[in-house]
């Protein structure tokens, strides 16, 4: 279970989460919505542990782990997962290759055993599959050229093979279009277990009409502003953000 | 295990401070009197029997480099050499008289055995396997391939392995005073052809004292067996390494030699000038590699290796092609620019190179590719990194003769900075003397950023195995080009002397 309690972070010294708190049980989907500049993109980050971001009070906890004092990749072997809204490219390293040394690093740090080239390869190629990943994208140097699609996707694909236990999903659905988005979001449904948590942040409504939350968060000036079903989502579309402090959807 | 893990294995078992080579052999040894003069001249040349020719070659370059000053146009700082205060020949006493492997004294054979080279020829068989994940192939490449070495010790060649086998293809791979001995009219032909004793103060203060190194001769035609290596390391205090490299492909022939290099941690600095000569006849190919990693000096930039080398390689032939290929990790300063004179119309020059700079080090390295004849071609990929509070300068000169009409060259040159204590300088000379030569260049200088490392981090790597990934992506160009045997020692190699660099 993730518990954030009473969560304060400044960015530059300015203050963008402001009091947060948010319960995610094991095996629950929860949305995160709300106006842009409303801290949503601020918490993945702060949950993955970018630095940067200086949290002033509160705590956030994760299966009875004091996250915030582990380092990133220590959250990574713990089970956390970032979808990154904008994923890094790395000149001249093969995505495959670099799938294969986060793999094993996560492996090796969990005391798995690490595998075996045509075992990893076995592997993700049924993964990228389930994906409609082509393999000769897993060739290419990690995100570099790649589609707004193919670099969603692979997030998706680093998500499957991490195994993680909390995944966070920032704007995935961002610059997709609609095929996309499903595609995608099959692959985040796949992924659905009863062990793993996910907080599927996302600016529209579209998303979760493929990735049905458990619960609905609206986030407003750094605080949970309201919760509620995902009937809270549909709402949202209807009335836009404005009653949050945004400018209409 | 495969050789090449096993050497990495051996690397990282060596855990001597950051510097994994760090060791030192208990040995006896020869030494020559401490200083330079006309005396200890005579006195390396007696000790190797050599014939007066040598001697009064050795004669004259020393006569020469008294008229000469040390260069000071690099950018590096150090202070200043005392030329009186080292040792200029040093050979461990046993390997005195006959050279067979079952002469030599075993704790040397353990000291190669402990760098990851192991001289018996059983020993030699190294089973590769490429990580061929990139390739997205199963079937992982696997062969087994031969590595012939020549081992320096000090001052002088212990060793040299598959003689033989050599031999039986009409390849001629020795110690620099055996092939004086028994090839003198190679010798002697081509040695000081492509590096004259006039040459710099370095290259000639090498003519007149060289003590050892590698001579290479393949005959016209000849597709040489196997892959050549020389170990260079120094072991004595005080001492200089001097040695000398010739290799010489005749028409058509083709040879792929590799270097590699290591010395032990001492407070002082040591000194290491060599020379490497490289003659290739018509159409043929010549591809030299280096992993020089020499002891880099202590965090706080004490000791170390000073290197300054000179080497160059003369396409003398029509169509002949050398291709120099660099791993540049070690040394306190590293002053070196492998050269290609382009004389032999429609030759070709290549240079491939990764120099790496961490603690204190300082590097100023590139190359030089002298257009002479025509429709001649270079290629330059340098790519430099440059880590702690280091100094990272890439040096080329590409020119084009009036005669050499239709030259090209492509020039590359990428630095990546690791922190913001640690520089980068790109110095490039471009002369074009004829109006039909196209010359490009092209320069980065980029950083590791801050969220490059962090979406790795965040994906469970450490911090040292997320810069060594992002820095052996960012040479990876270069790294193609190394003999197979090697690629994956130096991605290892890459990983290790960034250690440190980050947190």
């Amino acid at each position: 279970m993730l518990k954030i309690n009473n969560l304060h972070v400044n960015v530059d010294g300015r203050e963008i989460l402001k009091g947060l708190d948010l319960t995610l049980p094991a095996g629950e989907v929860h949305a995160i919505m709300g106006p842009n500049g409303s801290g949503k993109s601020t918490l993945a980050y702060v949950l993955a542990g970018k630095g940067g971001y200086e949290v002033t009070a509160g705590s956030v906890t994760w299966k009875d782990q004091d996250l915030l004092a582990m380092g990133p990749s220590a959250r990574a072997v713990a089970g956390v997962f970032l979808a990154f809204q904008y994923p890094m490219e790395i000149p001249g390293v093969a995505t495959m290759t670099f799938l294969r040394t986060a793999v094993n690093a996560v492996r090796k740090a969990r005391g798995q055993a690490e595998l075996s080239t045509p075992d990893f390869l076995r592997l993700v190629r049924e993964k990228a599959k389930g994906l409609k990943i082509d393999p000769a994208m897993l060739k290419r140097p990690l995100n570099m050229g790649f589609s707004g699609g193919e670099k969603k996707r692979n997030e998706i694909l680093q998500m499957a093979l991490l195994e993680p236990s909390l995944c966070v999903l920032d704007e995935t659905d961002s610059g997709l279009d609609i095929d996309a988005v499903r595609i995608v979001a099959e692959g985040v449904n796949a992924l659905r277990s009863k062990e793993r948590s996910m907080l599927v942040i996302t600016h529209y409504q579209r998303l979760l009409d493929y990735i049905v939350p458990d619960r609905v968060h609206v986030l407003s000036d750094g605080r949970v502003a309201r919760s509620g079903g995902p009937e809270l989502a549909l709402e949202l579309e209807q009335s836009g953000y404005a009653e949050f402090g945004g400018e209409a959807a | 295990m495969p050789a090449v893990q096993e050497t990495v294995a051996r690397v990282r078992e060596i855990d001597v401070d950051k510097y994994k080579y760090g060791f030192t052999t208990k040995i006896e040894s020869v030494r020559a009197p401490k200083g330079l003069s006309e005396e200890v001249v005579r006195f390396i040349s007696a000790k190797k029997g050599e014939p007066d020719w040598l001697l009064n070659w050795r004669l004259e370059a020393y006569r020469r480099w008294l008229t000469m000053t040390e260069p000071t146009w690099a950018n590096v700082r150090h202070p200043k050499i005392d030329f009186q205060d080292l040792y200029y020949y040093s050979a461990p006493k046993s390997t005195e008289g006959p050279k067979s492997l079952a002469d030599v004294d075993p704790e040397l054979l353990r000291t190669y055995e402990k760098l990851g080279i192991p001289l018996r020829e059983q020993k030699m068989l190294a089973r590769v396997q490429d990580s061929s994940e990139d390739d997205g192939d199963e079937e992982a490449r696997t062969g087994d391939r031969r590595v012939a070495v020549d081992a320096v010790f000090d001052s002088v060649s212990v060793v040299t392995t598959f003689k033989d086998e050599l031999a039986k293809a009409g390849v001629i791979f020795s110690s620099m005073s055996e092939a004086v001995r028994e090839h003198p009219e190679l010798v002697r032909k081509y040695l000081g052809s492509v590096v004259p004793i006039t040459d710099n103060f370095f290259a000639t203060l090498n003519s007149a004292v060289f003590s050892d190194g590698s001579f290479v001769y393949v005959p016209p035609g000849v597709r040489c067996p196997m892959e050549l290596s020389t170990y260079f390391r120094i072991n004595a205090e005080q001492t200089g390494q001097f040695e000398r490299t010739l290799i010489i492909a005749d028409k058509g022939a083709y040879v792929s030699y590799l270097e590699g290099c290591t010395a032990p941690m001492r407070d002082e600095n040591q000194l290491h000038a060599a020379v490497v000569e490289l003659v290739a006849l018509d159409d043929a190919e010549i591809k030299y590699s280096t992993v020089q990693n020499w002891y880099p000096g202590d965090k706080e930039g004490k000791g170390g290796i000073y290197n300054f080398v000179t080497k160059r390689g003369d396409c003398r032939g029509a169509r002949s092609k050398i291709s120099w290929t660099q791993v540049e990790t070690g040394s306190a300063i590293t002053w070196k620019y492998p050269s290609c004179i382009l004389r032999g119309d429609g030759s070709r020059g290549e240079f491939y190179s990764i120099a790496i700079s961490n603690g204190y080090q300082q590097v100023d390295s590139g190359t030089k590719m002298i257009h002479l004849g025509r429709d001649t071609s270079s290629r330059i990929i340098s790519k430099g990194i440059a880590a702690g509070h280091s100094n990272n300068t890439y040096r080329g000169l590409v020119s084009a003769h009036r005669r050499a009409s239709n030259a090209r060259n492509f020039t590359n040159c990428d630095s990546l900075l690791i922190g913001d204590k640690c520089g980068a300088h790109t110095v490039p000379y471009i002369e074009a003397k004829n109006a039909s030569a196209v010359f490009e260049h092209e320069a980065t200088t980029s950083k590791i950023s801050d969220d490059q490392l962090f979406y790795c981090l965040s994906r469970g790597l450490s911090a040292e195995e997320a810069v060594a990934l992002i820095v052996n992506g960012f040479v990876r160009d270069v790294l193609q080009h190394l003999p197979m045997e090697f690629m994956a020692e130096t991605q290892k190699l890459i990983g290790i002397s960034l250690e440190g660099s980050v947190g």
